[in-house]
């Protein structure tokens, strides 16, 4: 490629877009060069499928534990399964401001590629469109994706009832607490890292020992708080947390202290709860713990009350709050 | 003895409860933002006994800042300046729209962690004028202070502050001053840790109050509240200081010394508690080249407050958020009316998080 940044033209379906195309996007995605035409076609499974769209627009591009691109890939592959889905195919959508340089993208498709090849998922179409200098920010993404439904398996909220127990994968607030040091150039420690990561792996470990697990949810934007809450509504149910029991790692915590955030309102890219009935908590603790991925999993709550949504966290103390939903955005504060 | 913190706070919890018993009802007020937050996260109130019930004074800055002052702040950002502030200032209403909303419109408004950001970004937009909402306690002013002398070594021309600086002993003065329900009082230790306990002193002295200057942990306030019964058991008023790890009597007295330096005290509005005298922190005039209100010439009309906002009432601790007519109903963090519930630490805010 000659150019080293993205140019309006790349954008414009001639040939500088054919090269971008065939240049950089498949060879980073298609493991043979085929007919591009203009929808992928698919070998079809019976049964069901989940469909899921999702749209990144992370700043700055790149953090520490991950990138837009590889960001764009976990998001789609993970919301696909947390819903019982078996993550297969991906579309990714570029808008790309002019200017974007060429080894960046690069390094963006790269990251995607590796992160699909580790999900199990194709990337199987997509498009470009360059936009004016000022707009895009560099670059949005935006990943669909299919699954393949198994035959019986139901995800929904609305099974969870009194006496469930809720379960965290993992520490909470590391992908929110990474990117917000990264924007504003905070020196945080050095172990510190988004989790991003695909799930599904994990999650299919999960449902294969607990089949009868209720329902599965990535706490991203608003936090494990947000997430919770959406459940309580859906569900129209009360749930109970144990301050003592959230998983969070100490950096992390000093860092939220910092600015005063709450970690429960933290996004976490990496990491789903469980609703699931008490008799099945602990193989599901157990089945998560044997991957590497879940090895900080714990119970955190449980379903107290049918016929009334909320949220309560009961602290370390032994008294009670309520855990409201994220309002508007999480703003540090002034002293 | 307490191995660790959870059990601490049950030590304190027994502790305060055996102090107390067969006491009359005590009322103690805190008056930081931070203890407001922290008092609600750990719900502390549940761990006391009945004769004692905490009650939330004006510790926000936000919370106290007349709503013109956003609209003089959109009113500048307007004229193409770039508008760099605290995080908590976002969305703030003003008379009709919050610096969130005119950031929407095309208002180029800029989050800071700390003013001396904001002088960067007025070195790097040097043909912009770059104007900084100066607000907080003693706990901030200092810093502020700091970025507009820098400003002056470096000779910039772009950078301004709007103040709206508050300091504590004048509004604590004339807001408790004919105080008949307010037992004791938890002092900000944020502020402390600059002015020094000493500044204090006049809370047990002319106000009349226990007073403890109190850390942020659930067992500082736990061992804070400990003291204050002690104090009102005994019959006794004197200002005592729970925060030792991190207040001394004099305080940081170089950041003292800068905020003198470059503010003076002035007559200001307080919002819901109407003017304080010396209440405010205004640029002396060495430093006027840098007083957006000297640069900039804005007309923001007078603002009315709505009639049922509870707010002011609320500040003086003679109200509840649940008091309110307007609190959960017309009034959510989602849409705030008044600014105890725009600002995160702000009473009806915390109630409305944490309370209800």
């Amino acid at each position: 490629m000659k150019n080293d940044v993205v140019l309006l033209a790349h954008g414009s379906g001639g040939g500088l877009y054919h090269q971008l195309v065939n240049e950089l996007f498949v060879p980073a995605f298609y493991d043979k060069a085929d007919v591009l035409a203009d929808s992928a076609v698919l070998n079809n499974q019976a049964g069901d499928l989940a469909f899921t769209t999702d749209s990144f627009v992370v700043q700055p591009r790149k953090f520490s534990g991950g990138d837009i691109g590889h960001l764009a890939v976990c998001g789609t592959v993970n919301d696909l399964a947390v819903s019982g889905a078996v993550p297969k195919y991906l579309s990714a959508g570029f808008i790309i401001e002019e200017g974007l340089s060429i080894t960046e993208l690069k390094d963006i498709c790269a990251s995607m590629a590796k992160t699909a090849k580790e999900a199990g998922v194709a990337i199987v179409t997509g498009d470009t469109k360059v936009v004016k200098a000022g707009q895009a920010d560099g670059i949005y993404i935006n990943t669909a994706g299919i699954g393949f439904m198994p035959k019986g398996r139901k995800l929904d909220s609305r099974l969870l009832g009194e006496g469930d127990v809720i379960i965290l994968s993992g520490t909470m607030g590391d992908h929110g607490a990474t990117v917000m040091a990264a924007r504003e150039a905070f020196a945080f420690s050095e172990n510190q890292q988004s989790d991003a990561v695909p799930l599904n792996g994990l999650i299919e470990v999960l449902l294969k020992a607990v089949p009868n697990t209720k329902v599965l949810r990535d706490p991203t934007r608003g936090g494990v708080a947000t997430t919770l809450n959406e459940w309580c509504e859906e569900a129209n149910v009360t749930i109970e947390l144990e301050e003592a029991a959230l998983p969070i790692k100490p950096e992390v915590q000093s860092f939220c202290d910092i600015l005063g955030l709450e970690p429960l309102y933290v996004a976490n890219e990496g990491k789903f709860l469980v609703g699931l009935p008490q008799e099945f908590a602990e193989a599901a603790l157990k089945a998560l713990k044997s991957h590497p991925l879940g090895k900080d999993a714990a119970v955190i709550g449980r379903v107290t009350k049918n016929n009334q949504a909320q949220v309560y966290l009961n602290t370390a103390y032994g008294s009670q709050r309520i855990l409201q939903m994220l309002s508007g955005a999480q703003l540090p504060r002034i002293c | 003895m307490p191995k660790n913190d959870v059990e601490l706070v049950k030590y304190l919890q027994k502790a305060i409860a055996e102090e107390a018993k067969g006491l009359p009802k005590m009322v103690f007020m805190e008056v930081c933002g931070t203890h407001t937050m922290a008092i609600y996260k750990n719900a502390l109130q549940q761990l006391l006994p009945n004769n004692i019930k905490l009650i939330s004074g004006p510790g926000c800055p936000v919370c106290v800042t007349p709503m013109n002052y956003i609209d003089e702040l959109v009113a500048i950002g307007k004229t193409g300046a770039i508008i760099t502030t605290f995080g908590d200032m976002l969305r703030v209403p003003g008379s009709r729209i919050s610096l969130q909303q005119a950031a929407a419109q095309g208002v180029d408004v800029r989050i800071v962690y700390s003013p001396l950001e904001a002088l960067e970004i007025a070195e790097v937009y040097a043909d912009k004028a770059v104007v900084f909402a100066g607000i907080g306690f003693e706990t901030t002013a200092p810093l502020v202070a700091v970025a507009i002398v820098k400003a002056k070594q470096k000779a910039l021309k772009n950078f301004f502050v709007l103040t709206a600086h508050k300091t504590m002993p004048s509004a604590l003065t004339t807001l408790l001053r004919d105080n008949k329900t307010i037992n004791g009082l938890l002092c900000p230790g944020h502020v402390a840790v600059v002015t020094g306990s000493d500044y204090f002193h006049f809370v047990s002295k002319e106000l009349g109050l226990a007073a403890v200057i109190a850390g942020f942990e659930a067992h500082d306030i736990m061992q804070s509240i400990l003291m204050l019964v002690k104090q009102c058991k005994a019959g006794i008023t004197k200002l005592e200081n729970q925060y030792s790890r991190m207040v001394t009597a004099e305080g940081n007295t170089k950041a003292m010394s800068l905020m003198n330096e470059v503010f003076e005290p002035s007559d200001g509005l307080w919002r819901g508690l109407g003017n304080i005298k010396n209440g405010s922190l205004v640029i002396r005039a060495k430093f006027k080249a840098y007083d957006a209100k000297e640069k900039f010439t804005v007309f923001t009309g007078s603002v009315q407050e709505d009639e049922n906002c509870l707010c002011g009432q609320i500040l003086k601790g003679l109200a509840r958020p649940a008091d309110c007519k307007l609190f959960g109903d017309m009034c959510t963090p989602e849409h705030p009316i008044g600014a105890c519930m725009v600002s995160s630490e702000g009473s009806c805010a915390a109630h409305y998080r944490y309370g209800r």
